[in-house]
């Protein structure tokens, strides 16, 4: 646990020193935001003010992408010789797949008070009061959580960083056919299958709900189980292979 | 001598013990039954070619890998069943430096400091004794991205004696250094050996296991192919070498191509070149006929014992590696 702990603040300096990462995925979200707002959201009519519809939409890209960026650091990690240190020091694989995602779920928080915090200087206007505001807070760690240790699987699966990066491209456009910029329904019939039963829409219209008051459906529902299912499965699946990684 | 009470005095003076390990990397075998055994407060130095399996030894040994077949015993413990234990005994410095480029050298070594088990403040102050000890006091505060390949290195031993091991495991701890920063990193390894550590050293240079090593051992082909001390390995090469330094690079060439397999040892910088000899006039004279019968290719000639060099020739039927600088850092064309 304390090794999680030392290795936690690891990670946490190493992505505060790689700054180009860092900027990446900090401003990337926040240039999105602004795009689809000034540059696409005229010409979407959606029956509200477009701010309110997309910032739930951002904030889920900005945590997706932040979370994926994980793939890349555990792979940076497994190809370096410092795993091999970590364990004749008696550190366990456990400890070192935790300090990333600890680490991952922190750069997240940071970057979607960052984006909230864009979103509402430009006119999004939550109104929720603390408890759904937690609740939301709670959706999204969840997800940031799921997505981190999924991240992890990748990053252990990916024979360099290289190619754990093609990941978050993955994880970046994933959002895009998904309630996150465009209602489902304007959306093409095949697009829509994959669209309305794909993770992201669940969990976006779960934060939409509790932000704005939307009507949730089965979506809290949905989000959870989804999110719980990739959790559980990646840490399985983490475990066994830095076990096999590692051999 | 009883068995038991071989045993016991085994355990006890014996640092590193393993019997018959064997292991397989799909239809690779890379380790065909290793045996080893290494006494306490020694430097024991594992030599061979490339892919002779002493990285995958060392694995084993530091627990890393788990071996397919055969036993190991580290400072007492067994690599398998004990292996927590084994890793409280020892450090592992890989053939990579194994260090954050994006923390800083005091940093890094805080780190392993905690990680090993050392309070915080205790980790702080190690940190710093070992900046000292490694002559890194002012690159201290820079990212590791900024050093160079030997400071890296340094940053890395010194990484791995943030407590104090029983057995340190070097894993060609100067290949791709400059001459100096070699240097300096034997002085260090002598300073640890004087201190009562165990090292266990791989390397690929002769000179290296010749300066380091109290006993070598020869491995090629995942097998242990000559063990015993620098001297002791020299003597399994009957006869003398006979060294011939040429007149220019053409007369090198030429003796060359004449001599083909019996050039036991080239140098083409030096334009030496050694051949196997009992030392007899008669026959020495017939050879340097043969080889320079216009008499001018052959500048002077030398007879002397054999070096680790023939051994390692005649043992693995490969010349090994000279230890020449590096025209690329290796450290940093790496990272």
């Amino acid at each position: 646990m304390s090794d999680a702990l030392i290795l936690s603040g690891r990670c946490l300096r190493l992505s505060r020193r790689n700054i180009e990462a860092l900027l990446t995925s900090l401003m990337l979200p926040i240039m999105l935001m602004l795009m689809f707002v000034y540059l696409f959201g005229g010409a979407i009519h959606i029956g509200t003010k477009y701010v309110t519809y997309v910032v739930p939409g951002v904030l889920l890209l900005c945590a997706g992408y932040g979370a994926s960026i994980t793939a890349v650091s555990v792979s940076d990690d497994m190809t370096g010789g410092i795993v091999d240190r970590f364990r004749s020091l008696d550190v366990g694989g456990a400890s070192v797949l935790a300090g990333h995602v600890t680490a991952s779920v922190v750069r997240n928080a940071a970057s979607t008070v960052l984006v909230l915090g864009v979103g509402v200087l430009i006119g999004f206007r939550p109104h929720a009061d603390m408890l759904h505001w937690l609740a939301a807070g709670g959706v999204l760690l969840l997800f940031v959580l799921a997505l981190s240790w999924f991240a992890a699987v990748i990053g252990l699966l990916a024979r360099t960083p290289e190619g754990a990066n093609g990941f978050t491209f993955f994880v970046m456009f994933l959002p895009y056919p998904s309630s996150a910029f465009v209602p489902i329904h304007t959306m093409p019939s095949l697009i829509q299958g994959f669209a309305e039963h794909q993770p992201v829409t669940p969990v976006i219209e779960t934060i939409r709900s509790l932000l704005l008051g939307t009507p949730a459906g089965s979506s809290p529902w949905q989000a959870v189980t989804w999110c719980s299912g990739i959790l559980i499965v990646s840490i399985t699946l983490a475990a066994t292979l830095f076990h096999r990684r590692t051999r | 001598m009883t068995e038991t009470s071989e045993k016991t005095h085994m355990t006890h003076e014996t640092a590193v013990e393993a019997i018959g390990l064997e292991k397989s990397y799909g239809n690779m075998k890379v380790l065909d039954g290793v045996d080893l055994q290494v006494r306490r407060g020694t430097v024991f130095s594992l030599l061979g070619p490339n892919g002779a399996g002493k990285t995958t030894t060392v694995k084993i040994l530091s627990t890393l890998v788990t071996a397919d077949g055969g036993r190991a015993r580290v400072a007492g413990h067994d690599v398998v069943a004990d292996r927590h234990r084994v890793r409280r005994s020892i450090s592992l410095t890989g053939q990579y430096a194994a260090v954050d480029e994006l923390q800083t050298g005091e940093e890094n070594l805080r780190m392993m400091g905690r990680l090993a088990g050392l309070p915080r403040a205790q980790a702080r102050r190690g940190a710093v004794e070992l900046l000292e000890r490694f002559d890194l006091v002012n690159a201290g505060q820079r990212k590791v991205a900024t050093y160079s390949g030997g400071m890296r290195r340094r940053l890395d031993l010194a990484a791995s004696l943030v407590t104090r091991p029983v057995v340190l495991f070097l894993d060609e701890p100067t290949t791709g250094l400059d001459p100096r920063s070699r240097q300096a990193l034997w002085d260090v390894i002598g300073e640890l050996v004087a201190g009562g550590v165990t090292v266990f050293l791989t390397t690929q240079y002769l000179e290296e296991a010749d300066r380091l090593a109290d006993r070598i051992a020869v491995i090629d082909g995942g097998r242990v192919v000559a063990e015993g001390t620098s001297a002791e390995l020299k003597q399994r090469v009957a006869g003398s070498r006979l060294d011939l330094t040429l007149a220019d690079a053409r007369a090198y060439e030429a003796v060359a191509g004449t001599l083909g397999e019996r050039a036991i040892h080239r140098d083409a910088v030096r334009l030496t070149l050694g051949v196997a000899t009992d030392g007899n006039a008669g026959r020495v004279r017939d050879l340097l006929d043969e080889v320079d019968p216009g008499r001018d290719a052959v500048a002077s000639f030398a007879i002397h014992s054999a070096t680790l060099d023939d051994v390692f020739l005649a043992l693995t039927g490969r010349v090994a590696e000279p230890i020449t600088e590096p025209t690329t850092d290796k450290e940093t064309a790496h990272v």
